[in-house]
């Protein structure tokens, strides 16, 4: 019986090749995950869903030692510019949380994981960045 | 308003003048900051409101106009329930609610009703009771969900915060200065950690600081981790406290005695700011573009630069959001946040003292009351009633606060004449 995957959120496209999806203002090119009535730049209201690309840098990051409740700790948390200039947050993964290790400017790509499995048997599935 | 030179101090030898137009501080107070187990919010804010009356020499019976800011008691009627206890007058009241800008926004609320002609005199207090919930770190994620089904805004099949970054504050402010520094070579853990060394070194003079030790760096740098590069020294508290301020028009001010006037406090720059959009604030919350914003409007309304300033009290709810401001408010040179810090020049004795109260770091950050404690800080400077930590003839002083979503408040101080 294969497991039934869902995406920890729905920006997320998973499957044999995962990418993030963006709303992108079709009047001025502004990029969202969230649900949107109009864009926040320019008031327009049509959007097209676009592909990010799964390359970025690490342009800041944290390293999380007092995490919510449940959340295994120290894990990094990023911001990556994505090659088209996407801005997403995530975490890194896939790399020791230790400053000496994350470094700003490193060059990082998308990967997914598993977070758990649900009371029906239903998996869901995470994106993280890991150095590239 | 013309733009001062940069660069080139004014002549400092005489204070604004008094226009009909202008507003002014009449009297401040705040209490100080700490845990109140046997206070709520309602007497210290009351408390607050009371001692900023009888500092400018009015009653209740003078004020035009009452704003009450509190962020976590947002919806319990705060300025109907401080009337309550200070005098029912049946004035417009205002509660107010704006993030960490929440007091800021209640004083803001009385200027403009002084500024619209419907108020001669009013009070703003801001106050919060939040005892120890930890540091500003509580955005918990969801409870793991039985069945993974999508909702809110993300379609998100259970909490996010830890999975997809994080949303606690002293993460989302650690990102933010590291974002500086990865526009900035050589920002460093350790300038970020001088900046908390100076904040409880300045707040050792500050009797009305929620914590007044000194740490050394070694102390700061190998304090437990929150959000690296952020300690736990590096992070503000949580705590109770409450501030006021009465403030009046020109109008009114001159027709008080000389005595009253010279201890008056000029408000030259009265800004309050919301995020423009921006790429990366889609994800992470941009404390920066609102700051600048907001800076550069007060500058231009009040007729100084960063130059002219004698002290500055900013928001520094954690270390690295201090060493980001430096260059917001246009303090150091662009990009020159590491090396500022480094020169001296924010420490007490140096060419721009900042956070000379110990800043949210050490004097606490009860969320409602911070935006207008930084306000009474700034005044008792220009006033030279701020004793022990007095800056020397200190006579225009700037206050910023930055609540996240976002909003910005900065406001310009003068002494009188
Ligand atoms: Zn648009």
């Amino acid at each position: 019986m294969t497991v039934k995957q869902v995406p920890l959120v729905d920006y997320l496209h998973i499957g044999a090749r995962p990418y993030l999806k963006a709303k992108a203002c079709t009047s001025c090119g502004a990029r969202f995950f969230d649900r949107r009535i109009a864009c926040g730049n320019c008031g327009a209201q049509e959007f097209q869903n676009v592909r990010v690309r799964n390359q970025g840098v690490v342009t800041a990051f944290t390293i999380v030692h007092r995490a919510a409740p449940g959340i295994p700790a120290p894990y990094v948390s990023a911001i990556i510019e994505t090659d088209d200039g996407t801005s997403v947050r995530s975490n890194v993964v896939n790399c020791e949380p230790d400053p000496e290790r994350v470094k700003l400017g490193m060059k990082v790509k998308l990967t997914t994981y598993s977070i758990g499995t649900d009371d029906e048997g239903t998996e869901a599935i995470a994106f993280g960045y890991e150095p590239a | 308003m013309a733009k001062s030179d940069q660069g080139k101090k004014k002549p400092k030898s005489s204070g604004p003048m008094i226009d009909d137009d202008s507003v002014w501080v009449l009297g401040t107070h705040m209490t100080k900051f700490g845990r109140y187990s046997d206070h709520d919010a309602v007497d210290l804010a009351s408390t607050s409101a009371i001692a900023a009356l009888q500092d400018g020499g009015v009653t209740i019976h003078d004020m035009d106009v009452f704003a009450a800011g509190t962020l976590f008691q947002a919806s319990s009627g705060m300025a109907q329930q401080v009337q309550k206890q200070i005098g029912q007058t049946g004035i417009p009241a205002y509660n107010v609610s704006n993030a960490c800008a929440t007091g800021a926004t209640a004083l803001r609320t009385v200027m403009l009703s002084i500024k619209a002609g419907e108020a001669d005199m009013g009070l703003a207090v801001g106050v919060e009771q939040m005892g120890k919930m930890g540091l500003l770190g509580g955005a918990g994620s969801k409870k793991e969900a039985k069945v993974f089904a999508p909702s809110g805004r993300y379609g998100a099949v259970t909490g996010t915060d830890g999975y997809i970054g994080t949303a606690g504050m002293p993460g989302v402010f650690a990102q933010a200065g590291m974002g500086y520094a990865y526009e900035n070579d050589g920002v460093d853990f350790e300038q970020f950690a001088k900046v908390a060394y100076k904040n409880h070194l300045h707040s050792t003079l500050n009797p009305l600081a929620q914590y007044q030790k000194e740490f050394s760096l070694d102390e700061i740098m190998g304090a437990p981790v929150m959000s690296y590069p952020n300690t736990l020294l590096m992070c503000c508290p949580t705590g109770d406290g409450a501030a006021a301020a009465v403030l009046v028009s020109g109008e009114r001010l001159k027709s008080m005695p000389k005595k009253v006037q010279k201890r008056a406090v000029k408000i030259s720059a009265s800004v309050l700011t919301s995020d423009p959009w921006t790429s990366s604030a889609q994800v992470q919350p941009d404390v920066n573009t609102l700051t600048r914003n907001a800076a550069a409007q007060a500058y231009e309304q009040a007729g100084v630069g960063p130059d002219d300033l004698d002290l500055v009290e900013l928001h520094d709810c954690f270390a690295t959001a201090e060493l980001i401001h430096y260059d917001n408010l246009g303090l150091c040179e662009p990009g020159g946040a590491g090396d500022f810090i480094d020169s001296g020049a924010p420490f007490r004795d140096g060419r721009t003292p900042v956070n000379v109260s110990g800043g949210l770091i050490s004097k606490g950050h009860p969320i409602g009351a911070t935006g207008i404690a930084n306000i009474y800080e700034v005044a008792t400077h220009l006033r030279g009633e701020a004793g022990d930590r007095q800056v020397k003839g200190a006579k225009v002083g700037l206050a910023h606060v930055i609540g996240l979503g976002s909003a910005c408040g900065v406001h310009i101080l003068e002494k009188a004449a």
